[in-house]
Formats: C-alpha cells, sequence, structure tokens
C-alpha cells in the first residue's frame, strides 16, 4: 500500500481522508484482536446455520440418499416439481395458512384485551402477568400431550364434561378423530399458549404512553371506547404491527402440536408444511423433497413477513407524543 | 375515568378484576389438571367427574417415572446438554457481539448484515440439512453434537441483542482503562461483561430454556436410549395406545417445575428479553 501511494498520487489523496480518521481514532489494539471476539462464534455459525442453508439447496436437487452405499443422482428441479404437484403439499399450506390466521388473531385479541384491563388495574399487576406467561413458558411437548388429554373423547374428558355442563354439546365429542374438531384443539392450544406473550408486549406498550394524554381525553370527554380506538391503538401501532409479524412467522412454523396431537391426519387433512416436510424426510426418506419442501416454506414465511412490512409498513412507528 | 363518579369506577374497576381473574384461571386450569392427574395415582382413564385438584395425593406416579431407568438419566442429559448451552450462547454471543460493538475490522458490515438477514429465517427449516451434517461429521447420536446445534441457532439473534446493548456502553469508561494500559481482553472481562451481566442474563435464561425444551433435533439426533433427553423420555411414556397419563404427566411435571422457577425467580430477564426482541418463549 506504502509503495502504491508513492506511484500513483491519486490513489494517494483519495485514500488520504481515511488515513486521517484512521490517525485520529487510533486503535489501541492490535489488529487480530477484533478477530479473537468475533471468529469463534462467528465459526459456529457459519457450520451449523450458513452452510446447512447452502447445503440444503444443493440437497433440494438430488434424488438424496442417507443410506449408505447408495448413491444420490442429480434430478435438478424435479423435487420442486414433486413438491407443487402433490396435493398433501397443498392442503398443508392452506392449513398452514389458516392455522397462522386464526391463531394469530386469536393470541392478538386476546393478548390486547388482557393488556388493557392489566393496565386499568391497581393492584395484582405483576402477578396477573406473571400467570398469563405460564403457558408460554411450558415447553411444546408437554402441552401437546396436555391438550390431548383436556380433549380425550368420552364424558371424562376435561372439556367435554364442561361443555356438557354448560349445554353447548349435547353429548361427548371425539374431538381428535375428525378433522374439523381436531383443528379446534388445536388452535385452542395455539391461542392459550401464545396469548401471554402478545399480552407482555402490548402490556409494556401500553405502560409507556403517558398517563397525561388519558387524563386530557378524559377531560375533552372522550369514552373509554373512544380513547382506545383513536388514542391507544394509534399510539401502540408499531407494536401491534410487530407482534403481528412476530406471531404470524411464529403460526408458519407450527409444528409438534399437530405432530404430536393428531400426526397430519386423519388422511392428512389435519397435515401441515412442517409435519409434511417431517413425515417425507423422516418417514419416507425423502430427503431431497424435504429440502425442496423447506427451502419453498423459508421463502413464503420471508415473503409473508415482507408483505405485511410493505402493508402496515408505513405506520411503522408507534405515534409520537 | 376522571369523569365517573367515585361509585361507578368502583364497579368497573371490580368487572375489570373478575374478568382477569376469569382469564387467569383459564391460564392456569390446564396446569393445574396436569398437577393434579400426576398426584392423583395410575390414570388410563379419566375419572368422572373430572377434578381440578385431586381427592387425595400419592407420589406413585413419580416413583414409577423415577423407576424407570432411563428417566433419571434423561433428566440429567437435559440438564447438561441446557448448562452447555447456555455457556456456550453466553460465551459466544458475548464475545462476537462486542466484537462488533467496539472494533473495526475487514467486512464488518457485510458480515453484520449477513446475520441480520439470517435472522429472519426460522431454524426448524434447516432440520434436514443439520442432520445430513451432523451425521457424516459422526455427531449423531452425541450429546455434545447436540450442543453445537443448539448454540448454533439463536447465535445471530443474542449477537445482535447484545451487540446494541454493548454499543449503548458510554465509550469513557474503556477510555480511561486504555489510559490505564489496559488491554482489550481486560477492558471486556473486567469492564464491560459485568456492565452487560443484565443482557447476558437475559440471553441465558432463553437459551437454558431453549435446550431443555427442545424436542425434534433431539428426537432425530439421538436414537441411543441412554442418550435420550427429557422431552424425548416423556413422549415415550405416552404409548400409543393405552397411556397411563398419571405417568406421563408426573413426567411433564417433573421437566416443567424447573422452567417455571427459572421463570418466575427471573422475571425480570425473561420481561427483557420479550420486549426488546423478537424472543420468545
Amino acid at each position: 500500500m506504502i509503495s502504491n501511494s508513492i506511484q500513483q498520487p491519486r490513489a494517494a489523496t483519495s485514500s488520504a481522508p481515511q488515513q486521517r480518521t484512521a490517525d485520529r481514532a487510533k486503535p489501541y489494539y492490535r489488529p487480530y484482536v477484533p478477530y479473537l471476539f468475533i471468529i469463534p462464534g462467528l465459526a459456529l455459525y457459519l457450520l451449523w446455520s450458513v452452510y446447512p442453508l447452502v447445503y440444503q439447496l444443493y440437497i433440494s436437487f438430488f434424488d438424496w440418499r442417507i443410506i449408505p452405499g447408495q448413491t444420490s443422482t442429480f434430478v435438478g428441479l424435479a423435487n420442486y416439481q414433486a413438491v407443487f404437484a402433490d396435493r398433501t403439499f397443498w392442503m398443508a399450506m392452506s392449513n398452514t395458512a389458516v392455522y397462522a390466521i386464526v391463531t394469530v388473531a386469536g393470541q392478538m385479541i386476546i393478548g390486547l384485551t388482557l393488556a388493557l384491563l392489566v393496565n386499568r388495574v391497581t393492584i395484582a399487576k405483576r402477578l396477573f402477568r406473571t400467570i398469563y406467561y405460564l403457558p408460554v413458558v411450558t415447553s411444546w411437548v408437554v402441552v401437546s400431550f396436555l391438550f390431548i388429554y383436556l380433549f380425550s373423547p368420552g364424558d371424562g374428558g376435561l372439556i367435554n364434561y364442561v361443555l356438557v355442563k354448560l349445554g353447548v354439546i349435547a353429548e361427548p365429542v371425539s374431538w381428535l378423530a375428525n378433522s374439523n374438531t381436531a383443528w379446534i384443539a388445536i388452535y385452542s392450544l395455539g391461542i392459550w399458549k401464545g396469548m401471554g406473550w402478545a399480552m407482555v408486549i402490548f402490556l409494556a406498550a401500553l405502560q409507556g404512553i403517558p398517563t397525561e394524554l388519558y387524563e386530557a381525553a378524559a377531560i375533552d370527554g372522550a369514552t373509554e371506547w373512544q380513547r382506545i380506538r383513536y388514542m391507544t391503538i394509534p399510539l401502540i401501532r408499531r407494536t401491534i404491527f410487530f407482534v403481528l409479524i412476530a406471531l404470524m412467522i411464529g403460526g408458519f412454523q407450527v409444528f409438534i402440536s399437530v405432530l404430536l396431537i393428531t400426526g397430519g391426519g386423519p388422511l392428512h387433512r389435519t397435515e401441515v408444511a412442517l409435519t409434511h416436510m417431517f413425515d417425507e424426510a423422516f418417514g419416507d426418506l425423502h430427503f431431497g423433497y424435504g429440502a425442496a419442501l423447506s427451502y419453498i416454506l423459508a421463502v413464503v414465511i420471508v415473503l409473508v413477513s415482507l408483505a405485511q412490512a410493505r402493508l402496515f409498513g408505513r405506520g411503522d412507528q408507534n405515534l409520537e407524543y | 375515568m376522571i369523569a365517573t363518579s367515585g361509585s361507578q369506577n368502583r364497579g368497573v374497576n371490580i368487572a375489570i378484576f373478575l374478568v382477569l381473574c376469569a382469564g387467569a384461571f383459564i391460564a392456569v386450569a390446564p396446569l393445574l389438571y396436569m398437577a393434579s392427574t400426576a398426584l392423583q395415582g395410575v390414570a388410563f382413564v379419566q375419572p368422572f367427574p373430572p377434578r381440578l385438584l385431586p381427592e387425595s395425593i400419592t407420589f406413585e406416579n413419580f416413583e414409577q417415572a423415577f423407576a424407570s431407568r432411563n428417566f433419571g438419566r434423561a433428566m440429567l442429559n437435559s440438564a447438561l446438554v441446557a448448562i452447555a448451552t447456555t455457556v456456550m450462547v453466553t460465551t459466544l454471543a458475548a464475545t462476537t457481539a462486542y466484537g462488533f460493538a467496539r472494533f473495526e475490522f475487514r467486512a464488518k458490515k457485510l458480515i453484520f448484515a449477513v446475520l441480520m438477514v439470517m435472522i429472519m429465517i426460522p431454524g426448524v427449516v434447516l432440520l434436514i440439512p443439520q442432520f445430513i451434517l451432523a451425521k457424516n461429521l459422526g455427531l449423531l447420536n452425541s450429546l455434545p453434537g447436540l450442543v453445537l446445534v443448539y448454540s448454533a441457532g439463536p447465535l445471530a439473534f443474542n449477537t445482535f441483542l447484545l451487540r446494541g446493548f454493548f454499543e449503548n456502553l458510554p465509550r469513557e469508561l474503556e477510555e480511561s482503562a486504555i489510559i490505564d494500559g489496559a488491554n482489550p481482553f481486560t477492558i471486556f472481562w473486567r469492564i464491560m461483561l459485568p456492565l452487560a451481566a443484565p443482557a447476558i442474563s437475559t440471553v441465558a435464561v432463553f437459551s437454558f430454556l431453549g435446550a431443555w425444551d427442545e424436542y425434534l433435533l433431539a428426537l432425530n439426533f439421538l436414537t441411543d436410549e441412554s442418550l435420550r433427553t427429557l422431552p424425548i423420555a416423556i413422549a415415550n411414556f405416552r404409548g400409543q395406545h393405552s397411556s397411563n397419563w398419571g405417568l406421563v404427566f408426573a413426567g411433564s411435571l417433573t421437566a416443567v417445575i424447573p422452567t417455571i422457577l427459572l421463570f418466575v425467580f427471573f422475571q425480570r430477564y425473561f420481561i427483557q428479553g420479550i420486549t426488546t426482541g423478537s424472543v420468545r418463549g
């Protein structure tokens, strides 16, 4: 570099400002020090996240054989064609989208309502927050089994017992034997487990709104509903948008609950994208197909988040107060 | 609030309080029912009518769970894996984040941008290549192998979280230390790390919980029975046709209680993590 700058004065002038900045903020560390900090983490991440992402693209172009001794053959886009021609794939994708919409709506409405109410009470605020959050910290495996048990057939199942007592249903229902009623169990689990998460975030946003604003609105004679609709909701717009995207991304990844509660059955009617991927790859050893499907799902998730960012993006800020 | 009269206000507050209590009941009732079933003894068929609180308490399901050879082992495995993952994630995320926050190096912006893009890719879609990679590296049926994959997953997000924290720490702190002749490692270890303790605790609780509860990778990576982790052991208690639900839930409760205690005691860090980023429990 030094010899360069002697031979080429123009290059030297262009790099001069940089040189001056470097002199001013003279590093107190040797040049290799930053790498000692970042390389261990980046190496691990490169091996187990970045490389798998690239490797998966490669796998998706093969009739991939996992069994030793068998050779994988290059098939081009055949796996992607197979995915798009597969009726179960389309059913799984539409089931996944409906699951995401239903559970996200449920979690957001309940989460926001609970947050508004908790924000109003003066006692036991923290206690309520803790209790609503308990389902969130409970593992998916455990709550999936728990919901199988709650939705047990016969009159001993807790849900059947309560609904018969309340007169909502005349006879006990075999919830998990039929896809329509199995979805009710799967949706309720998704909403029940996630509402506390939405509530905690909404509550934090509500607590950031200065109370003077409410007092001013109350003096102006705004009703409770008007205050929520025209003041609170616009003020926490950015938070609502954030929760929506985060929950949508989560909704599209629905997996363990469906895997354990129905396994995608009966007749693939409750199949979702990831259970289908899992069956194909780890059940039928169609790893190439599974890799193609995973890629498609990843693209869908990224597109859904980007589309939402565009749709609601203009309001990408909580209103200033 | 101000416009309404005092007694009306009190009525509204009581109504709100009751609604919140009903919501709280819905949130905990399933968990109570689980605990009650676990404590009620063998339950191949459900008692009628269902009981939220057990009639009499017996620990026979817990005794049976721990008597089965692999359950205690599974718990130990889960604890080891979760602790190792927590140590790995906190150490690597803290050093990497500090590197990005306080040093200059080549391609820094580019590398960070790649990490940010990767945050958008959900980890579960990498299940297939991670499995094949682990198989090729001979890391199937190995708890250290599982720890490596568990640690890599949340690294990008936690690096992002901690980088923001380190960047907001005042520069004067390290400047005076530099004048005193301290080297970058001393500054990181003695000054910056202690200041970042709250943020690192947040990373730690979520890493621990993530590894303790993980099911899919463990299911596919570990076939050796002595290596299985807690979620796999619980799933095994549930036989295909006749499950002793008392046993399933005794195992479940054993796995869930530590996570609930962790949450209750370190609630600050959970709330901090949830509200500063998209961490999900």
